[in-house]
């Protein structure tokens, strides 16, 4: 007893380093969310300059949610967005990542192309989106260069259908974040070790069965990480296609992300209601992380 | 040891990049618990304030004058016709010794009224040089404004009001709380007209003679059969079909929301049904007022016919500025069209708290009631100005001519249509009304939904702007 008294213990050092982030957990992140949490049950809102509320009104919010049914909507389209989005940028990136990190290649300027395909994710959403508005726009360039080689006779109204417009949001999440896909899956596949490479190579393995046989299972924990990280991400979906409809997810909200709908609730600064879907987001986002802490964590192969 | 080195570096980099993170999507949800509280304890402060400053008027003037507005609009009337008025920058000038500070945000997504009552609600704990001095409203929310303590009363200025007499009734009648009270002025009068497209008139009706015109879109039947022969000369009849909206939407016979319930007056059905007409012919499009598409028409490539709007509308949105434009050739002519309308129109309010009452109610005189600046504008800037006597003196004038109408003197017109504005079905939800149902009806013309859809879908969002509403 006497003995571990006088031994030196480092013990408080690990809960001093553990203060600076405890501290902004609490301020920014855990009371903020007990507080949506709390305003989530309160019927709290601005009519003109005057305020209505707060009054509790239990689980009225949540309620009137999904009694709007429209709540399903804006799931499915965030969805269906996400996907049209992630499998072709999955299906580059994979490809992109394989050619950069496989050394028989012997690819010049990598860390120059590396570069510029990560380019894309470091203009801001609101400027691409903007851009895209206006190229696709009823009489913009797009349209008068489809009319000029003679593909279409009248200008193609890209954001008034439901296919072009999902499929030019998705086309620009797929453009700003493949560079970042491509990154992580590359930085997976040069985890690999080399020695299988070089034994399937004297086996006399093709490339394919070396993508198929060996990279693509070894890279299965960074696939499913960059999945629920992409989907986490894709649920939070906002800038571009409020950008590029105006807040209005026209046509007919069939491009209304989750969180264009929580930011309609802000006209009115309903806190009750964005409570509410903010909780409702919470939830699904706290389930998609589960499943990655599971599969990631779980896999004993890897140790 | 260098292990630990790295190690300490990369944690300390990661708590960077956690705060760095954290921070902006934090903010918000952390101003929620409070704003709230605050929000009910500042209400009872301005009311207090408002009391004690109405009693007290024009103290001692402050330093700086806060302005809070959308757009360049009254700067550049305050700059050329103010006297006294000396700009320093972009953003600042003076009135003597006064610094007037301009906080301009733009109307888009309800930017300047969020910042606007973000502002008004912490009036009463700034500081006196921060207060809000003077805001601007637009009609469709002034209500939202005016009927509250936070906008000081003119007569509180120390004004007189016999000062406006000269005013159109309407200008006066948007900016009266229900008490009766008057909060605001205004120096123009936005009584609107048809502005037809000169060259495209002599083509297709052989004449741009404005009262020839007039015969071919007197009513709405003869404008949708006039629509059919301009879409067979290559042109569209307007540009958009929310252009004609507002023509609709003035001449309704029941408000917005009635007993909290939201009403859809049957103008605003002739609207849709004329509209799906239009598009269905391929005689307008459907695009938003102010974009790009929208505006093409304002050169001559761009094939439209004509545009609905105020004064305004051709002095300072038509492009009339750039080269090659219609506006800039002359080549717009003015008529009645087939309804009377306004639309817009800018209001001047002191804010409860000013400390520079005394500014303000010189800046309100001297634009909204002082004749000879007033005519001043009129002929610099081809505004309509809100005085009866002048205006229709200047009507009769054979000397005034507007550029950008090709020489015409549109004002008698404006006259005849400023006195017979009737505001008596306004409300304090029609910029949120009007602007969700023009976005819904959209869908409908679009063919991306049923009227029944696009109808409950304007239910759906009008209801998300106002949660108090039913339909």
């Amino acid at each position: 007893m006497k003995g571990n008294k006088k031994a030196v213990r480092y013990n408080k050092w690990g809960y001093i380093f553990l203060i600076p982030f405890i501290m902004v957990y609490v301020v920014f992140q855990f009371i903020p969310m007990v507080t949506t949490i709390y305003n989530s049950f309160f019927e709290n809102y601005m009519s003109g300059l005057t305020q209505i509320g707060p009054r509790f009104v239990g689980l009225e919010n949540y309620k009137n949610l999904f009694a709007q049914g429209d709540i399903g909507l804006y799931m499915k389209n965030t969805l269906v967005m996400w996907i049209i989005c992630f499998i072709p940028q999955i299906l580059l990136s994979l490809l992109l990542g394989a050619w950069f990190s496989d050394v028989r290649l012997k690819l010049k300027g990598t860390r120059f192309f590396k570069t510029v395909i990560y380019l894309p994710n470091l203009i801001m959403a609101s400027a691409f989106s903007m851009l895209f508005f206006t190229l696709f726009s009823d009489g913009g360039p797009i349209n008068s260069l489809l009319m000029q080689i003679g593909f279409i006779s009248e200008p193609y109204k890209f954001l008034s259908n439901v296919g072009s417009a999902r499929g030019l949001i998705a086309l620009m999440n797929c453009l700003m974040w493949f560079g970042n896909t491509t990154i992580l899956l590359m930085a997976g596949m040069m985890g690999i070790d080399t020695a299988l490479f070089e034994a399937a190579e004297v086996d006399g393995a093709t490339s394919t069965q070396v993508f198929f046989k060996i990279t693509l299972p070894l890279l299965r924990p960074i696939l499913v990480y960059v999945m629920i990280t992409s989907l986490i991400g894709g649920l939070q979906l906002f800038d571009v296609p409020q950008i590029l409809t105006n807040g209005t997810g026209d046509p007919m909200r069939s491009t209304m992300t989750l969180i264009m709908f929580l930011n309609k609730h802000l006209y009115s600064k309903n806190y009750g209601m964005a409570g509410a879907l903010s909780v409702v987001l919470f939830v699904i986002t706290a389930v998609l992380s589960l499943i990655v802490f599971k599969v990631t964590g779980n896999d004993k192969r890897k140790g | 040891m260098k292990k630990k080195i790295i190690s300490t570096i990369l944690c300390a980099s990661m708590a960077v990049s956690m705060f760095a993170g954290c921070g902006g999507n934090t903010e918000s949800t952390a101003s929620e618990g409070t704003a709230e509280e605050t929000a009910k304890d500042e209400t009872a402060a301005a009311e207090e304030s408002a009391d004690a400053e109405g009693a007290a008027e024009t103290a001692e003037g402050g330093k700086v004058l806060n302005i809070y507005c959308w757009n360049e609009e009254f700067k550049s009337r305050l700059t050329d016709h103010y006297p006294g008025y000396t700009e320093i920058d972009a953003t600042s000038g003076t009135i003597g010794d006064v610094t007037v500070k301009w906080n301009i945000t733009p109307s888009d997504d309800n930017a300047y009224q969020n910042n606007l009552d973000a502002t008004l609600l912490k009036q009463a704990d700034a500081a006196a040089d921060d207060k809000i001095d003077l805001f601007l409203v637009e009609a469709d929310y002034a209500l939202k404004y005016v009927d509250t303590d936070y906008t000081m009363a003119v007569s509180d200025l120390g004004i007189d009001l016999a000062e406006f007499d000269n005013q159109y009734q309407y200008t006066k009648d948007i900016v009266t709380d229900s008490n009766g009270v008057l909060k605001g002025v205004s120096w123009q009068g936005c009584p609107g007209a048809l502005f037809y497209n000169r060259e495209a008139a002599k083509e297709i009706l052989g004449t741009d003679d404005p009262a020839e015109v007039q015969k071919a879109v007197a009513d709405w039947p003869t404008f949708n059969a006039t629509a059919e022969k301009v879409k067979a000369a290559g042109y569209s009849m307007v540009s958009s079909v929310n252009d004609t909206y507002r023509v609709y939407s003035n001449n309704v016979s029941s408000k917005w929301v009635e007993d909290g319930k939201i009403n859809i007056d049957a103008n605003i059905m002739n609207w849709v049904n004329d509209s799906k007409a239009l598009v269905d012919a391929g005689q307008a499009g459907t695009h938003e007022l102010w974009s790009d598409d929208w505006s093409k028409g304002f050169y001559p490539e761009g094939k439209v016919f004509c545009y609905f709007g105020p004064a305004w509308l051709v002095n300072f949105s038509m492009a009339a500025d750039s080269e090659g434009s219609i506006a800039n050739l002359g080549g717009w002519g003015a008529t009645e069209g087939p309804q009377g309308f306004y639309w817009g129109g800018t209001w001047i309010c002191a804010a409860a708290g000013t400390d520079n009452a005394d500014v303000v109610k010189d800046i309100m005189l001297q634009l909204t009631a002082n004749e000879e600046i007033m005519k001043e504008i009129v002929v610099q800037d081809d505004d309509f100005v809100n005085n009866k006597p002048a205006m229709e003196a200047m009507a009769e004038d054979a000397s005034y001519q507007s550029k950008v109408l090709g020489g015409q003197n549109p004002l008698s017109m404006y006259c005849a249509g400023a006195g017979k504005i009737d505001l008596s079905n306004q409300s304090a939800y029609d910029q949120g009304c009007n602007e969700e149902f023009q976005n819904a009806m959209k869908n409908y013309y679009e063919g991306n939904a049923s009227l029944d859809e696009a109808l409950e879908l304007f239910y759906t969002a009008v209801q998300e702007k106002y949660p108090e509403l039913t339909h």
